[in-house]
């Protein structure tokens, strides 16, 4: 399933830990396992994985479905991640969320029928001073307005095609 | 010369033990026995890592040792706890204890579903004693509770979520005893729970230990199901020669008459099992020629099984309305939703005199 | 300008690539550390410099430094604690955005100081470009010789790996964090024993914070001794924080403990003031957890003196009048927020991040966080505020981390101090639902208690 490149971080990865320790390897493994397979972790992923680190498949389960980033289901191309804690409260996230919302015809949780966009809320990313604000991929969208994420639509729109 | 061993000195309510070094405050309160020991959900002694995870076992340290006599300034789990000499400890003496225990079960049956009249385990259930103990009256919880459907993990075991305490034991058993763990831990906070991910059945030789060391009827024995309640069978200590290395041969059969109708391990005082079994003894052997009887097996353990019905309870005289403080009763649950025995389609007024048997079998 | 140790080159254009840093003295600690001193002598600096840890519970760095085990044979290791998701917190992120080097050179000074040979940063997986930036400081410090083996010709070999979480506040705590570097599910674990003790892969192991680690960077340049003359008393030195809420400059600020809560918030150095001219009504000072303070009672003590940016003063009073300086997330609210809404989204915060080991707090976080929906949607009950009070308090002190107990103070606190707002909440369920409570009397001055008579 991994590319020869992606093998190769996968143990330069297991080369962090000591001789035997390789288990540690496995959240940054089911990072790299989610980016190549469309954001989300099937089981077969998930026992792909545990044969890669030669750990047993619930020892994956177990870590995947306890850490909030590792999506158990298929999402849509494009997924925004809403910070709704206090912070971003105060400034407004939720009419961010609204705004999403109704622009996008979804609610939270749920994906586009194009299955560009997923929305989701999620707690406190680290970016309070710079709210409201989301998450899009690798990269934090930091004082949000309708504005703003009308341009961030179009921009993914636009990309996509 | 050897060394003479120094045993600690401890305190539990009042009352003195001397313990070897690394005892934890439980095992002490164990030493000493009856009602100063704390009751523990999850810990089991024979599970590695056990403990600390449910908090009914909750004492306060009022004096760390004889060299530090400061109080910890906590309440500390007693079975991950381990003594100090001269310590001092404070159980049920300590109102402080109680409170907090009396929270602790309140959390613990906060998503329980209270479904005790069609749970296989009432009678044998630790939470059942726990709440009959140590709980409140009445739930003050007005929300919906959390629910699973129950599902098979083979054809001998059922998980019934919903019942679940997350003790975490089943996890350490099939750890400690079975070569490749299959179930564990899934999701997060109140979203945990025990499952395999994939629906899968466990199979291993000595995964049925999950069902004695559940605390809860979370996990229970298919092969005994709805068959019968406990405190209608008689327990008797039985063994047979058993192929199994690791397989003791030792167990309890719960019979009625000449019929096996569960095995289990031998369970001690405080519910934990004495010596594992295997599958093939738990599952297998149903029939009384299969094993040498040795005779009724005691209960010790204060429980309803341990007289054949419900201990202690005085019948109240009042109508109901009036024991719950003029509240109306709330319907807790609807026993169709859960019970296969009571079929919905049956009414019970429509039958003419007591309902019998015969009339769920038409 | 108050003194700056940490930010005081922050502004330099390239600061954060090797060459300017180096150019501009950086690595120049490292090296009198690890080319003159001993490592006892460096945790005599990093003890006398009075240095708490910046991660929140502010226990002396050099006592935890000097607790770690030292069995033979058994390596130790230096775990640098980045997974910052406390509300309110975000001091850390800039350290690394922005100041990637001065990091990696306080964890050579405090690996040497340690003896530990590998250094692991644990940081949150929602930080996800940071990676990038710290993995290339580390390749660029080990290009000139402070990373690998045989660090300027000294024989002290150090690794440093960058570890991403994947979402779960619980992996701030020490022991977590350690679960989930050993690629478990993030459940903390039951103490004793220590990480010091059996910590990572069950060696010695020191787990510190981002800016901590830092610190010592400033401590050996300029002594321990000078270092403990910044500040006030036992809070030395100088504090990240990160201010956030409706004030008109959020952002990370550098300040010397020595200065007041209201010269932070009106200063134009600092947050420059409520932002669109409303009046202060509420504050948390050190992230999402530590109790929330109406105005009155955050800008003076309840003895009437100012409130200062200290450990020891945001704490006067205890619970009942202080609060606490925590991590250094400054929440500021203003007139027309809800405290029933924000004490809500911090419970729902709490309730989504519980671990789900311990009874307590897997039960009751969710318990509260449905209460107070009910507050917030108008279908509260007078007798659901004393059932928080009583929720909260079963939680307290009963769970197996801390966790538990940083979700039962905001609720706490919000109630001690606003429950007026609360009934309004429950009596006018309508109206609450349309406008806020307001100021009311928060922002009235305190009666003083007169001394007591001797
Ligand atoms: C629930 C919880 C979350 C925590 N989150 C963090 C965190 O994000 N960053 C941090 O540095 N410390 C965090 N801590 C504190 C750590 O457990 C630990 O005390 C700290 O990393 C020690 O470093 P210090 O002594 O340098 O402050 C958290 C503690 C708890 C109980
Ligand atoms: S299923 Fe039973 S043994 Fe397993 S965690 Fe739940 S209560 Fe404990
Ligand atoms: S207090 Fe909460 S987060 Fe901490 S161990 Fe218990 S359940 Fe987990
Ligand atoms: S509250 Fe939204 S980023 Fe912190
Ligand atoms: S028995 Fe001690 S915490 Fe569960």
């Amino acid at each position: 399933m991994f590319s020869e490149e992606k093998l190769n971080k996968v143990k330069e990865i297991i080369a962090r830990y000591p001789a035997g320790k390789q288990k540690s390897a496995l959240i940054p493994v089911l990072h790299l396992a989610q980016e190549v397979s469309g954001g989300w972790l099937s089981s077969e992923t998930m026992d792909y994985v545990a044969s890669l680190l030669q750990i047993t498949p619930i020892e994956v389960y177990e870590v995947a479905t306890f850490y909030s980033m590792f999506n158990l289901q298929p999402v849509g191309q494009y997924v925004f991640e809403v910070c709704q804690t206090g912070p971003c409260m105060l400034r407004g996230s939720d009419n961010i969320i609204d705004y999403i919302k109704k622009k996008l015809d979804i609610g939270v949780g749920q994906t586009t029928k194009d299955g560009l966009f997923t929305l989701k809320t999620v707690e406190c990313l680290g970016a309070c001073g710079y709210a409201p604000m989301m998450q899009l991929g690798k990269h934090y969208r930091e004082h949000l307005t309708p504005e703003k994420v009308d341009a961030i639509i179009e921009e993914c729109r636009s990309k996509a095609n | 010369m050897a060394e003479e061993k120094k045993l600690f000195k401890v305190k539990i309510d009042n009352i003195s033990v001397e313990v070897e070094p690394g005892t934890t405050i439980l095992n002490a309160a164990r030493q000493i026995g009856g009602d100063i020991v704390p009751p523990a959900m999850c810990y089991y002694s024979k599970l590695k890592g056990s403990g600390g995870k449910c908090r009914t076992c909750l004492v306060k340290v009022s004096k760390g040792s004889d060299a530090d006599p400061r109080p910890m300034p906590k309440l500390v789990a007693s079975c991950r706890t381990t003594v100090m000499d001269g310590m001092e400890v404070a159980n049920i003496t300590s109102p402080e204890v109680l409170e907090a225990r009396k929270g602790v079960v309140e959390f613990l049956l906060l998503n329980h579903p209270l479904d005790c009249p069609v749970c296989d385990q009432a009678g044998e259930c630790h939470l059942q004693d726990l709440s009959y103990e140590h709980g409140a009256d009445s739930t003050r919880y007005e929300f919906k509770r959390r629910t699973f459907d129950k599902v098979d993990i083979g054809d001998k075991i059922q998980l019934h979520m919903t019942r679940c305490i997350l003790c975490y034991r089943c996890v350490f058993t099939a750890d400690q005893l079975t070569e490749k763990r299959e179930h564990g831990v899934l999701g997060r906070g109140e979203a945990a729970e025990i499952g395999t991910y994939i629906q899968q059945s466990l199979d291993n030789n000595f995964i049925g230990n999950v069902i004695d060391v559940c605390p809860v009827g979370a996990l229970t024995d298919k092969t005994f199901r709805f068959k019968n309640r406990v405190w209608f069978l008689k327990p008797v200590d039985a063994h047979r020669e058993c192929n199994d290395p690791k397989c003791c041969g030792k167990v309890a059969l719960w019979m009625r008459g000449d019929e096996v109708f569960r095995v289990t391990a031998r369970k001690d005082k405080y519910g934990e099992v004495e010596e594992w079994i295997c599958d093939t003894c738990r599952f297998d052997k149903k029939e009384v020629k299969d094993w040498v009887i040795e005779g009724p097996r005691k209960i010790e353990r204060q429980s309803v099984i341990s007289q054949g019905h419900y201990v202690g309870v005085n019948k109240p005289k009042e109508t109901l309305v009036e024991v719950l403080d003029g509240r109306q009763p709330k319907l807790l649950l609807d026993i169709h939703n859960i019970s296969e025995v009571n079929k919905p389609n049956i009414d019970l007024s429509q039958i003419n005199g007591p309902a019998h048997s015969d009339d769920f079998n038409k | 300008m108050g003194r700056k140790l940490l930010f005081d080159k922050a502004h330099i254009e390239g600061i954060r690539y090797y060459d300017v840093y180096r150019a501009n003295g950086g690595y120049g600690s490292a090296e009198k550390a690890l080319k003159s001193m001993s490592p006892d002598q460096v945790l005599d600096e990093v003890k006398k410099s009075g240095l708490r840890g910046r991660g929140g519970a502010g226990f002396p760095t050099g006592m935890k430094w000097s607790f770690i085990a030292k069995p033979e044979g058994v390596p130790r290791y230096l775990v640098c604690n980045a997974d910052e998701s406390e509300p309110g917190t975000f001091k850390d992120r800039y350290l690394m955005e922005f100041l990637p080097h001065l990091l990696i050179e306080g964890l050579l000074i405090s690996s040497y100081t340690l003896g530990c040979n590998s250094c692991y940063i644990y940081i949150r997986g929602e930080y996800a470009w940071i990676p990038d930036i710290l993995e290339e400081a580390i390749a660029d410090a080990k290009k000139n010789g402070w990373l690998g083996k045989n660090i300027q010709g000294t024989g002290f070999d150090l690794e440093i790996y960058v570890q991403r979480g994947a979402g779960a506040y619980i992996c701030g705590e020490e022991t977590a964090l350690i679960e989930s570097l050993e690629g478990k599910r993030g459940n903390p674990r039951i103490k004793p024993p220590f990480p010091a003790v059996k910590g990572l892969w069950d060696c010695p192991t020191v787990v510190n914070n981002v800016e901590t680690l830092a610190t010592v960077v400033p401590i050996l340049r300029i002594g321990g001794e000078e270092y403990a003359k910044y500040g006030t008393g036992k809070s030395t030195g100088t504090k990240l924080i990160s201010a956030c809420g409706n004030i008109n400059k959020p952002g990370v600020y550098e300040i010397e403990m020595n200065i007041s809560v209201e010269e932070f918030i009106y200063s134009d150095e600092y947050c420059g003031g409520i932002a669109n001219g409303k009046r202060l009504k509420a504050c948390i000072p050190g992230g999402s957890s530590v109790p929330i303070l109406p105005a009155n009672l955050l800008l003076k003590t309840a003895k009437g003196e100012p409130r200062m940016m200290t450990y020891e003063s945001l704490a006067d009073g205890g619970f009942a009048t202080g609060t606490m300086l925590g991590s250094g997330g400054f929440i500021v609210l203003d007139e027309d927020q809800c405290i029933v809404k924000n004490t809500l989204t911090f419970a729902r915060f709490y309730h989504h991040e519980s671990c789900g080991q311990c009874s307590p707090c897997r039960e009751g976080t969710g318990w509260m966080k449905r209460v107070l929906l009910n507050i917030e949607n108008g279908k509260g009950k007078m007798s659901d505020i004393d059932l928080l009070w009583d929720i909260q308090r079963k939680i307290e002190g009963n769970t197996i981390c801390p966790l538990g107990d940083a979700a039962a103070w905001p609720v706490a606190a919000a109630i001690r101090h606003f429950r007026d707002e609360f009934e309004w909440h429950v009596l006018h369920p309508e109206e609450a639902t349309k406008r806020n409570y307001g100021l009311a009397h928060y922002a009235d001055p305190l009666e003083i208690a007169a001394p007591a008579a001797v």
